[in-house]
């Protein structure tokens, strides 16, 4: 990533210019040629720098009401194989291993669930559940009841 | 919201292509004109139904470091605790959740260092211990919602 990619995602950041060309729109801002614009964003795409270009919807606006850090106590030699199973469901939208803290914090597995009701986010908690089978030692579902602060920024 | 403005949410949650008229080409092949798609657009952005259009950046790629942390605050310290913390920019969310651990946030930072020096001053002003769970691994992300 060089100076001129940053330009572009500092260009970028807010979102894409909604024009009819918006690689050209942005190129007139950033005094640089369509062709390059186009090509340093597909080049930031093939190396994950940009996860990917899209929509990001409002949770709440979709009618996802319950949304849930489901946390999990799993052995860790376990861990990786158990991750990707859970990673795999199709309501989960982010999968971690993270450090526990004991005592305070046993769980070492985070995975987002988000369901339009109650019942909904529960039946996703049982099946990861199910996934995790014998190897979960203890769980925790911790909702969010207020939001304090949100930029623009990408989750963790 | 009507159905059009549900297969836009989910079709433009998949990808966006890099080609001159983009907008045009993701229209065609929704059966829609590129104006309206335009228009539709935004007025979910201004309403609020999109937090956002456009690429998503991946920080720790860019060099800069991502974390979770939280913290345990009592009750009466709620609101005192809250201000300082969201006063650091290098707070990027931060969410009120049902636990022991009651706040949760997301520090960005550009350098693995400035976290550990943001997580320091945030236990000094705040007198509280910062439980700092960095991501060890990442097994899936994908923030994909059906409208």
């Amino acid at each position: 990533m060089d100076d001129t990619d940053r330009r572009i995602m500092h260009a970028t950041q807010a979102g894409l210019p909604l024009t009819p060309e918006p690689y050209q729109t942005l190129a007139e801002q950033l005094g640089l040629t369509k062709e390059e614009i186009m090509q340093r964003m597909a080049a930031m795409q093939t190396s994950g720098i940009i996860r990917r270009i899209g929509a990001v919807p409002n949770h709440y606006q979709l009618g996802y009401r319950f949304n849930g850090m489901t946390v999990w106590d799993v052995p860790d030699d376990k861990i990786d194989g158990l991750g990707q199973q859970v990673g795999q469901l199709p309501f989960v939208s982010h999968c971690y291993h993270r450090p526990r803290h004991l005592p305070a914090w046993p769980y070492n597995l985070f995975a987002m669930v988000h369901g339009k009701t109650q019942e909904e986010a529960d039946g996703q908690i049982m099946q990861i559940a199910e996934v995790l089978g014998e190897y979960c030692r203890g769980r925790d579902v911790l909702y969010s009841t207020k939001i304090l602060k949100k930029t623009g920024f990408r989750s963790a | 919201m009507d159905d059009t403005d549900r297969l836009i949410i989910n079709t433009l949650q998949t990808g966006f292509p890099i080609c001159d008229a983009p907008y045009n080409k993701v229209a065609e092949s929704l059966s829609l004109s590129e104006s309206d798609l335009l228009a539709r657009l935004q007025a979910l952005l201004a309403n609020g139904t999109l937090t956002r259009f456009g690429p998503l950046y991946n920080a720790e790629q860019m060099g800069g470091a991502l974390t979770l942390a939280a913290v345990k605050i009592p009750a009466e310290r709620f609101d005192e605790v809250t201000e300082i913390i969201n006063a650091f920019p290098e707070v990027a969310h931060n969410y009120a959740r049902s636990h022991e651990l009651n706040m949760w946030f997301v520090l960005a930072t550009e350098t693995p260092e400035q976290q550990q020096h943001t997580i320091n001053a945030i236990e000094q002003q705040t007198g509280l211990t910062v439980y700092n769970m960095p991501k060890l691994k990442e097994y899936f992300v994908n923030l994909r919602l059906e409208a």
